[in-house]
């Protein structure tokens, strides 16, 4: 019955314009579909950073703006600064002290949120709350809340009779406490994506694996590190890499608390880069000292896409 | 090994329920079988037993122990899931370790346990590699090395099969059935596939709507079944029913036979048979058509077997017969099983 509708005859009839079909090659329609994020990435991302190479080998500065190409001489000048150092050793630290903190608190976390328990839906929303938070908003806030004299949290300690009561700790003035504070402000800027990726990635393990390891005999420490925490790696390593990205090439809490002090105590990179090329004028500069984030990360990418791609063999 | 007793067990979701009383006891060493179709609670059920989920009310019982305040790792069981639930990170060898591990056994003892159980498999060429460079009858023996390894006292499969293509499942399921007598351990086995509970069971219970329609050998439902959900659930194609005076008759179609294939002077019910299509399987004929009930037709199906040779035509005229003690008799209103009415 159906035979001579299965022999309808094959290929399309002449009649047709070609043209109609030209989005159904896929050598037509992936250039297509590829072509407007092509043009957004060369005219955001390359553009720029080809000027911003051009400018590290000049010495183009606000005043000047004519580009005459020096050469290694202003990168010499970068590495000479003892501040750049600096900067490069408190990017390391401010980065990794941060994104270790975050992943062991979002795994905790997500763990926490995703049991079943009452009023669960607005504890979620309220630790999602700081990343719906515009950060230069949520940085401000935290300046109040760690200012050398009216800051809320000295109250709280003097109350609790930690420290005197009358007396500042000073947060912001002091190099390692300043240091801790920033830490402490981009952790609780980071934690909740960290958390939410966490959680998605749980979602994602199989529940008979988890009941498997219960019927198995496995206790909850066991299941834990033997079967959740191994599953739950890959998406980690996500959640950490993008945290890593982002902390690394970010200078929001750190300009808006410190400006890089005491004593740039507090300078990265990105924040060194800004204050060098834009608020001191020396474009040349900036654009050197930013350029040195470029290997990290170009190693940091190369990383995620592995992960990305073992994600999708398993 | 261990019998697994439950009693008055009641399970609901919010307003779901899913087991609805249900009181059953296996023997020792039994291989007893969970049927129904999807939704019918048997994974319910089986799910209690293991202790993944709690009881609404009942009892749940493993070698006269009540267990149902104990966690499943306490319950010396050993499960099989549907998706076989394989550690995706963990090697073979690691898979079937893990239960050893969770029991404090010592590592140097993992080797011989192991290779115990992958032998009784056939699976020792395995062990090192992970889940997803296994095939599906390779990981489904190797959840079974894992759940055999920790020697429980009851085995619970649920479906294990299920994810197998058809041929492997036929030669799957002799396997398991030989590896249970070899081991005879107590194993409870869901599945909504008759033919594999009808070939496994020792005793199947058949389920629906969160109750136990009836409980019997593969004999006992397929010969002899308690309700017409019974009847028309097992065997393939079901049994025939037909209305007749506020019952309803019930014939399974390999004794729906022409009257000419017959040798006449039994004591036989007769039907007018309109044959509507005849299907050859080569084996088997499948004769699909209607009998006149009392109001209107009903749909009814013959299975000639390939030794049957009389001609059936397409069309009224064919007179089949049913050998009287092959007739079951049913309640019209209930579906209960009655006594036999004479007609």
């Amino acid at each position: 019955m159906t035979a001579a509708e299965g022999t309808a005859p094959r290929g399309s009839p002449p009649s047709v314009p070609k043209r109609r079909y030209l989005l159904d090659r896929e050598r037509v329609l992936g250039p297509v579909l590829l072509l407007p994020a092509v043009v957004f990435l060369v005219a955001l991302v390359g553009f720029p950073l080809v000027l911003a190479i051009l400018y590290a080998f000049s010495d183009i500065t606000v005043g000047d703006p004519a580009l005459h190409l020096t050469g290694l001489s202003t990168v010499r000048a970068v590495l000479h600064d003892p501040v750049f150092w600096t900067s490069l050793r408190n990017t390391f630290v401010f980065t990794l002290i941060s994104q270790a903190l975050v992943v062991v608190m979002s795994t905790i976390l997500a763990f926490a949120l995703t049991t079943r328990f009452r009023g669960r839906w607005f504890v979620r929303f309220l630790i999602l709350l700081p990343w719906t938070t515009p950060i230069a908003l949520g940085a401000i806030a935290w300046l109040w809340m760690l200012h050398s004299i009216f800051s809320p949290i000295d109250w709280v300690l003097g109350w609790l009779g930690i420290i005197h009561r009358g007396s500042h700790v000073v947060w912001l003035g002091r190099t390692h406490l300043a240091m801790g504070s920033v830490i402490a402000v981009q952790v609780w800027r980071m934690l909740p994506l960290a958390t939410v990726i966490l959680m998605a990635g749980m979602a994602a393990i199989p529940k008979d694996v988890e009941e498997q390891a219960e019927v198995d005999g496995a206790g909850f420490w066991r299941k834990l590190f033997g079967v959740t925490l191994p599953l739950l790696l890959p998406i980690v390593a996500v959640a950490v890499l993008f945290g890593i990205v982002f902390t690394f090439t970010d200078m929001t809490v750190i300009f808006v608390l410190t400006r890089g002090g005491p004593q740039n105590a507090t300078q990265v990179l990105a924040s060194w880069a800004f204050f060098r090329g834009i608020e001191g004028g020396d474009l040349a500069q900036g654009a050197a000292v930013a350029l040195f984030m470029f290997p990290v990360l170009v190693g940091l990418v190369a990383l995620v896409l592995r992960l990305a791609r073992r994600a999708e063999v398993a | 090994m261990a019998v697994v007793e439950v009693r008055g067990l009641r399970k609901h979701f919010d307003d779901v329920v899913a087991v609805d009383g249900v009181d059953l006891r296996s023997e020792e060493g039994e291989y007893l079988v969970l049927l129904g179709p999807s939704g019918c609670g048997k994974t319910t059920l089986l799910r209690m037993i293991a202790g993944l989920e709690h009881p609404s009310e009942g009892k749940v019982l493993i070698g006269d122990q009540p267990v149902n305040d104990l966690p499943p790792r306490a319950r010396k069981i050993a499960m099989v899931f549907q998706s076989y639930a394989l550690y995706p990170h963990k090697t073979a060898f690691r898979n079937i370790a893990f239960p050893l591990a969770a029991q404090g056994v010592p590592k140097e003892e993992w080797a011989a346990k192991v290779g115990w159980a992958a032998s009784l498999l056939g699976i020792e060429d395995l062990l090192q590699r992970k889940p997803r460079q296994l095939s599906g009858g390779e990981r489904q023996r190797v959840a079974l090395a894992r759940a055999l390894v920790r020697e429980p006292d009851v085995f619970l499969l649920d479906e294990p099969l299920s994810n197998l293509d058809a041929k492997l499942r036929a030669t799957a399921r002799d396997e398991l059935k030989l590896f249970q007598q070899r081991i005879g351990t107590t194993t409870v086995y869901v599945t909504h596939d008759q033919i594999e509970a009808m070939g496994l069971g020792d005793r199947i219970a058949v389920m629906n709507g969160g109750r136990i329609q009836q409980v019997g050998t593969p004999q006992e439902i397929y010969h002899d079944p308690h309700n017409t959900f019974v009847a028309t659930f097992v065997g393939s194609p079901p049994m025939n029913l037909v209305r007749r005076d506020g019952v309803l008759m019930g014939f399974r179609p390999e004794t729906f036979l022409p009257q000419s294939a017959v040798e006449p002077g039994g004591d036989h019910a007769t039907f007018e048979f309109k044959v509507t299509r005849v299907e050859n399987l080569g084996s088997d004929r499948y004769v699909y058509g209607a009998v006149p009930a009392l109001d209107e037709d009903t749909k009814v199906i013959a299975r000639l077997p390939s030794t049957v040779t009389a001609p059936v035509e397409v069309g009224t005229g064919n007179q089949f017969v049913v050998a009287r003690s092959d007739l079951r008799f049913f309640d019209g209103q209930s579906g209960e099983r009655t006594k036999p009415e004479g007609i």
